[in-house]
């Protein structure tokens, strides 16, 4: 494959960003729904 | 006083599904885009980056449309509910880190095909500046004040902003520019795409429209949690204030 460097580099960062992104988004929900009362998230 | 309960999940069953779809299709992607689709005639392997680069930018813009309705939509409602502001700074936040790596990758794709990473080009220019403004609109969220006055600068700004996606997308055609135009959504109908490129584009564009819906669903309730905690805060605060006040008086007295 020809540019496999910037074809990973593209893959990667992106995908990671992703993760990282994710990963983010649920600690951080989770951290605050076991302070928040059942009454301020509507969802559950 | 009714007890509280304490439930710490976040995830719903349509935010599992939702989440299911999204790792599925990009497992698509990177499969198709890296091992079953054939090189491009004119890019050769470049093409690749495409796969990615054309859904993180449809998802970017995606957000910030949906940035603009959800804005327009509190500004219209008469409840002006807040769950409607924090679905627009959800979105503009998931869209700013898109728009940013859309950049990346059309730049990495730029250094392969032009030889330069960066061009001073329409298409290339208006993106930019099109990242610029919602960080710009990210920052005024985070000013201080109510949410009610949260909520309404950052709706007029969502507004404003909005109207720049038309100038970015059709940058390619009413100025000259190196980027190339729309291969799919060309408005002639034929597309001269290999079936197998062709479906990893779109699964692409599908499998990150899942992510996209996915993060706004997740981060709208993170933020709803945040204004909650604010508020009762706020409340102790209040109430703290009150009573010292109480005391001062009963001390006088």
């Amino acid at each position: 494959m020809d540019h496999l460097g910037f074809i990973a580099a593209v893959y990667s960062v992106t995908f990671a960003v992703i993760a990282a992104l994710v990963v983010r988004t649920v600690v951080q929900g989770r951290d605050l729904a076991s302070k928040v009362a059942d009454k301020d998230k509507p969802w559950t | 006083m009714d007890a509280q309960t304490f439930n710490a999940r976040v995830a719903t069953p349509t935010t599992r599904l939702v989440g299911a779809l999204s790792i599925v299709s990009m497992a698509w992607v990177v499969l198709g885009g890296l091992f079953i689709t054939p090189k491009d005639v004119n890019q050769g392997d470049a093409v690749r980056i495409m796969y990615v680069h054309v859904p993180t930018a449809w998802v970017a813009y995606l957000a910030f449309i949906v940035t603009a309705v959800a804005s327009a939509c509190w500004l219209l409602s008469r409840k002006h509910s807040m769950g409607f502001d924090r679905v627009a700074g959800a979105s503009a936040e998931v869209g700013v880190i898109f728009m940013a790596m859309t950049l990346l990758s059309g730049s990495l794709w730029g250094r392969i095909t032009w030889g330069s990473y960066w061009a001073w080009d329409p298409r290339l220019t208006t993106t930019a500046f099109l990242l610029v403004t919602y960080i710009g609109y990210l920052a005024v969220r985070g000013l201080g004040g109510s949410l009610e006055q949260r909520a309404r600068r950052s709706a007029v700004i969502a507004l404003l902003a909005v109207l720049e996606i038309p100038l970015v997308h059709f940058s390619v055609l009413m100025w000259r520019s190196l980027h190339q135009k729309a291969s799919v959504l060309s408005g002639d109908g034929d597309i001269k795409m290999d079936g197998s490129m062709l479906t990893t584009l779109l699964v692409g564009v599908i499998g990150f429209t899942c992510t996209f819906a996915w993060l706004v669903m997740h981060r709208q309730r993170v933020l709803a949690m945040q204004d909650a905690m604010q508020m009762t805060q706020l409340d102790v605060a209040l109430r703290e204030r009150a009573n010292e006040s109480d005391d001062r008086v009963k001390g006088l007295k």
